[in-house]
């Protein structure tokens, strides 16, 4: 699950100016000196309004940020052990913040127990260049954790059986 | 991949600016210039050594619905479930995993009504349960990677 999640979203509610934005910009943005003048010109709108509504977006949060994606593979950081963590409810968000914080980390949830088969509530994503690596970082969040984690797992990823690309319905 | 390069991954994970030339504008913290600028993220596109340039967007805010889950699946039966959940095309992507639950995949629909049914027609047509775990918070996603 990283971030380059592909995302169907749905798009009815937003105002049309933001949806064609969305749409716009989904394979990413343009590689020229005026790259959001070049999309008003798309567009045909003003510059202006193009840079009022994506720094609206950035605002409210509907773009989380702007920039490079990193390929986590290409770089070399092939391992990924999804790590979860049974801590109690009332810890979470203080204990999440700081898993979440390490730079080996990224992504981290709450997400549900499934008792008596599941126990784990905190799910944080772990990348490292080889599985010895990812372990090491896991030892890095039971220290972090401390007597909060009651019982942990890693979940090795060994095979991509689906990836699709960024997917936005128009 | 050289300094630069590794530096434009480090430090331009986000804050992009919004701006007349905001690779001019970028380019001058990273000690570069605009047309450096634009030449590194093209190749490292074209190198796939970055999977996209631009804006990040958030799904649920956009108003879309997105869930992991999990299911057990018989060894003997893998390829077949496999072919079976990546079918659909809410299935955005899917993992092996080292675990009792070893197919872990994500769901995203226009809805979250769209998404109970995913859950429910994934579960019929594979004849196995459908373990959902909906993001119930996120913490920090940070700019993470270091190279």
């Amino acid at each position: 699950m990283s971030e380059a999640a592909p995302e169907k979203i749905a798009n009815e509610a937003l105002p049309d100016i933001d949806r064609r934005l969305v749409l716009a910009t989904q394979a990413g943005l343009p590689l020229h000196a005026r790259p959001w003048h070049w999309l008003a010109a798309e567009l045909g709108v003003e510059p202006g309004l193009v840079m009022a509504r994506i720094q609206a977006m950035l605002d409210d949060g509907r773009i989380r940020r702007i920039g490079v994606l990193p390929n986590h593979y290409r770089l070399g950081y092939v391992a990924n052990g999804m790590s979860v963590w049974d801590v109690p409810d009332d810890r979470i968000a203080e204990v999440g913040e700081q898993v979440g914080r390490l730079h080996s980390v990224s992504h981290c949830y709450q997400r549900p127990r499934h008792l008596p088969d599941w126990p784990y509530n905190l799910f944080a994503m772990v990348h490292g260049h080889d599985r010895q690596e990812v372990m090491h970082e896991v030892e890095t969040i039971a220290g972090l954790l401390g007597d909060l984690a009651r019982s942990h797992d890693v979940l090795f990823s060994t095979r991509i059986l689906k990836k699709t690309g960024l997917r936005i319905g128009g | 991949m050289d300094d630069l390069d590794r530096r434009i991954i480090n430090q331009l994970q986000g804050g992009f600016p919004v701006s007349e030339r905001p690779y001019r504008d970028a380019a001058r913290k990273l000690g570069t210039s605009e047309s450096e600028l634009i030449t590194r993220i093209r190749c490292m596109l074209d190198d796939g050594l970055l999977t996209r340039f631009g804006p990040l967007f958030h799904a649920e805010r956009m108003g879309g619905a997105l869930s992991l889950c999990a299911l057990k699946v018989p060894e003997e039966r893998f390829d077949e479930v496999m072919e079976q959940v990546n079918s659909f095309p809410e299935v955005a992507h899917n993992y092996r995993r080292e675990h009792e639950m070893n197919m872990w995949f994500v769901l995203a629909t226009e809805t979250p009504q769209q998404l109970d049914e995913m859950i429910r027609r994934i579960g019929e047509c594979t004849g196995l349960e459908v373990y959902n775990f909906p993001k119930q918070a996120e913490y920090y996603v940070g700019l993470n990677l270091q190279v």
